[in-house]
């Protein structure tokens, strides 16, 4: 197959980026994006010229740092799996594909492709964990957990935190990461004991971060590679209220807004 | 400052707001509609219904108490709604302008994967905001819109000490111009796709929604965005076209 790349480049943060066109003229079917994406690299090497940078690590759709904006869909425009999934069959010959990074204020653009989702970091370090001592590893089934939540617990855990909802989100908005771990854990008997003092700090740090407003579009749920529902987000901002009905505050340090 | 007070200050607190006042910017919606179908049963039904509207919970309550107070939470919902969304969406958009590719566009190339009704939320919003600015100018205090000696303002009657309303004539006159009919159409469409995401995000919003209920509150959201503007679209209509003269 024969393909066009619009393909965005910027230096770094400060510099101010373009598309730029390239020519994939080898491209098989059955390569994944990436190998694509390494193809079209090499062949940049050997001219001399800057390859693109994109990030990836496991291309196997579990570390979620393959993440690209492609023809205008977060992961492309096959549901429910990642850019290290898509494979070019899902192109056509001769299309011409454009290649985004994910664009939002709290994702700077380090160079390329790459963004800097450091920011969802800081929302997990504001409560993506329990605070009991866990000691050793305790007995399987010591504590029993019923089958839906164990299962619904599992659904929103598969979140790898790839950023796509944020990019796809007309608001930028991060709810549905943000919702998936609050879920993850508020389903189990270990996690439910701080569950509204944890949305509270994870909301909290979101805002400060600079993500935008979920408007209830559902664009996120619609590229997410692992499907998480909406349904968190209901979940999420139910116990918000419930936190602010209970009087309780926000108990982390907010990063003063630069 | 503790418990709902706080609300405001976090992003989801704020859309909790929005989706309260948006409760009760519905519940009215509705009723006014409903209200207005008297237009059908004739001037005399229609008069009284909007005199009866002053005395709403006679005789607990004094002449136009209610009606007071209805007009007091309304106004209070439209500036916490109208607040809540300007703060909401100027966030959102500092987010989506700051890597943008240029200033109006965010992405070489997007592609919409959901309904349309979301998206027009902010504009029509905005629209029904001017809407409800010029109906009120228009048909409450008949200051815009009619020819000279059309609008009747409401009489005192001297032996009871009460007004005499003539609001059948002032929505047949009203509505007798194409620009005014035209534009109650056009915002009454916007209301629809207003609600129809509206109805269904509130619930999402105050968390009542789940993967069990997601389809009955999207049946519940179509049919009273259907009900309201169908309804409210036929009383300029019947006017327009002579049904109700
Ligand atoms: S590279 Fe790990 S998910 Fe794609």
């Amino acid at each position: 197959m024969k393909l066009t790349l619009k393909v965005w480049r910027q230096k770094n943060s400060k510099a101010v980026g373009e598309f730029k066109t390239y020519q994939a003229d080898h491209v098989s079917p059955d390569m994944s994006f990436l190998e694509m994406l390494d193809i079209v690299n090499q062949d940049l090497i050997m001219k001399g010229q800057e390859p693109i940078a994109f990030d990836h690590d496991c291309r196997e759709g579990i570390c979620g740092m393959c993440s690209l904006m492609i023809n205008g869909v977060g992961h492309g425009p096959k549901t429910a799996i990642t850019t290290c999934q898509l494979h070019m069959r899902s192109f056509s010959d001769g299309e011409t594909v454009t290649i985004e990074p994910w664009r939002a204020l709290p994702f700077p653009i380090i160079k390329d492709l790459v963004t800097d989702r450091s920011s969802f970091d800081r929302i997990i370090q504001a409560g993506g964990f329990i605070s009991a001592s866990t000691g050793a590893a305790p007995d399987g089934n010591s504590i029993p957990i019923a089958k839906p939540d164990a299962e619904q617990s599992m659904d929103a855990a598969a979140c790898i935190g790839c950023g796509a909802c944020v990019a796809a989100c007309p608001n930028g908005s991060a709810m549905l990461f943000t919702a998936a771990k609050l879920a993850h854990l508020s389903f189990l008997p270990q996690g439910k004991i701080e569950r509204h003092q944890r949305v509270l700090n994870m909301i909290t740090v979101h805002d400060a971060e600079g993500f935008g407003n979920c408007t209830n579009m559902g664009e996120c749920s619609a590229v997410c590679p692992k499907g998480i529902s909406l349904d968190t987000i209901a979940r999420l901002n139910r116990d918000l209220v419930m936190a602010a009905l209970k009087g309780l505050e926000p108990t982390v340090g907010i990063p003063v807004e630069g | 400052m503790t418990g709902v007070l706080t609300l405001y200050r976090t992003s989801v607190g704020k859309k909790v707001i929005m989706a309260l006042t948006g409760f009760i910017l519905v519940g009215f919606v509705a009723f006014h509609m409903y209200g207005n179908t008297k237009l059908y049963q004739g001037p005399e039904v229609f008069n009284a219904y909007a005199a009866g509207l002053r005395d709403l919970g006679h005789p607990v309550l004094g002449y136009e108490h209610l009606l007071w107070i209805a007009r007091v939470v309304l106004l209070s919902s439209v500036v916490l709604h109208f607040w809540s969304a300007m703060a909401l969406t100027g966030k959102s958009q500092k987010t989506t302008a700051a890597n943008a590719v240029g200033t109006l566009k965010r992405y070489g190339v997007q592609k919409r994967q959901t309904g349309y009704a979301a998206y027009t939320m902010r504009y029509g919003g905005v629209l029904i905001f001017l809407f409800v600015i010029y109906h009120l100018l228009h048909l409450t205090f008949g200051a815009v819109g009619y020819n000279a000696e059309q609008y009747q303002h409401p009489a005192l009657d001297l032996k009871n000490n009460t007004y005499i309303y003539n609001v059948y004539n002032n929505v047949v006159y009203g509505f007798k111009n194409p620009w005014v009919a035209g534009f109650y159409l056009v915002t009454m469409l916007f209301l629809g796709v207003h609600l129809f995401h509206g109805v269904w995000s509130m619930f999402q919003t105050l968390g009542l929604n789940s993967a069990k209920y997601t389809g009955l509150l999207r049946g519940l959201a179509i049919l009273v965005a259907a009900a309201v503007t169908i309804g409210n679209l036929t009383f300029p209509l019947a006017v327009y076209f002579g049904f109700v003269q």
